[in-house]
């Protein structure tokens, strides 16, 4: 038998808290979107565990979703970044204040 | 995390792996917030992926464990390191400095009822343990082809709207990383650079001081060292003194 999953939720708990932290932590823009992807393993974490829990192939599939919508907003936050950077204002994001329109 | 409870109800070698990945998730994950360079921290990121990717194949996830490594690690952290060597914005932050004051007790208070809240949340019962009719992990055939299964009969219409969102993430990349003008890309100037550098170039002229900048620009000292710098001082001694 395996570990239990309260075990694994409470590791994903763990790790989507040290991500928001980062999140509202750091200012690297860069490394505030890496604290976004620990986020959304977390809950990757979260939904494999339920699907294992409830015996049911749903959780997999959702997983599968959030992966493709993680791989599209990194491509398309990083490219704001990279249009953001052209501009040299710099690497931190209370340097991007000009997004106020 | 491989207390004593959790050997009791699981096998040693799942308990002991459990404990493993989980260490090292939590140590990369403390490692992408609190490493100073975001090329460390796109490191420490690769090893919670990983970790993650190992607990996936311990929760009977072999597709997702093999997306995870390949999409994740072999994919998206590479964009990341791709844009931090492109942009050369390495540059280290002090990750202790606070810019705005108590942001960081402020942002740990939070993160700690964002710890209590899912916790308490998670302790109740929410999910009504009833089975899906979608499909079910246990049973016989492969971890990939349920996946499989599910993917392309239940979950049909999500799955062709995540290529319509592919496509527009696409599109979208490219007109972000379009130059913001229809101008070709001008050629770099080519600025003639002498290979032997003369007596009036000046290499600290740039980073000097308006006294210096103001004495090595002046267009009658043609070959000025050191000592005929100096002597040449007073004639312009009227221009200085206000920018002193």
């Amino acid at each position: 038998m395996s570990v239990h999953a309260s075990w694994y939720l409470t590791l994903a708990a763990l790790l989507f808290t040290i991500g928001a932290v980062g999140l509202l932590v750091r200012r690297n823009v860069l490394v505030m979107f890496m604290c976004v992807e620990l986020m959304l393993n977390a809950a990757n974490l979260t939904f494999v565990t339920f699907a294992r829990a409830l015996d049911d192939i749903g959780g997999q599939v959702a997983v599968f979703f959030v992966l493709v919508v993680a791989a599209a907003e990194v491509v398309v936050g990083l490219g704001i970044i990279v249009a953001i950077f052209r501009r040299k204002v710099g690497a931190t994001a209370d340097d991007a204040h000009m997004l106020k329109g | 995390m491989g207390g004593a409870t959790v050997v009791a109800a699981a096998t040693v070698p799942d308990a002991l792996t459990f404990a493993i990945a989980a260490v090292i998730c939590v140590g990369g994950a403390f490692g992408v917030v609190l490493m100073r360079s975001p090329v460390h921290a796109a490191l420490s990121l690769v090893a919670t992926l990983f970790g993650i990717a190992v607990l996936f194949v311990e929760e009977d996830a072999q597709f997702l464990a093999a997306v995870q490594v390949i999409v994740y690690t072999g994919a998206i952290v590479v964009l990341f390191l791709f844009v931090i060597m492109l942009l050369g914005v390495d540059r280290k932050e002090r990750v202790l400095a606070d810019v705005f004051k108590g942001q960081r007790v402020v942002a740990l208070v939070l993160g700690l009822m964002v710890l209590a809240e899912v916790v308490l949340l998670g302790r109740s019962r929410w999910t009504t343990g009833a089975h899906s009719a979608t499909g079910s992990l246990e049973g016989s055939g492969s971890n990939v082809a349920k996946l499989g299964r599910a993917l392309f009969t239940a979950y049909l219409v999500p799955f062709e709207v995540t290529s319509a969102l592919l496509i527009v993430a696409v599109v979208g990349a490219v007109v972000l990383a379009r130059r913001p003008d229809h101008r070709p890309v001008e050629p770099i100037e080519e600025v003639e650079v002498p290979l032997v550098p003369g007596p009036d170039d000046d290499p600290f002229g740039a980073v000097g001081t308006d006294e210096d900048a103001g004495g090595s620009t002046a267009p009658d000292e043609t070959a000025s060292t050191v000592p005929e710098h100096a002597s040449s001082e007073p004639e312009h001694e009227p221009a200085e003194v206000p920018s002193t």
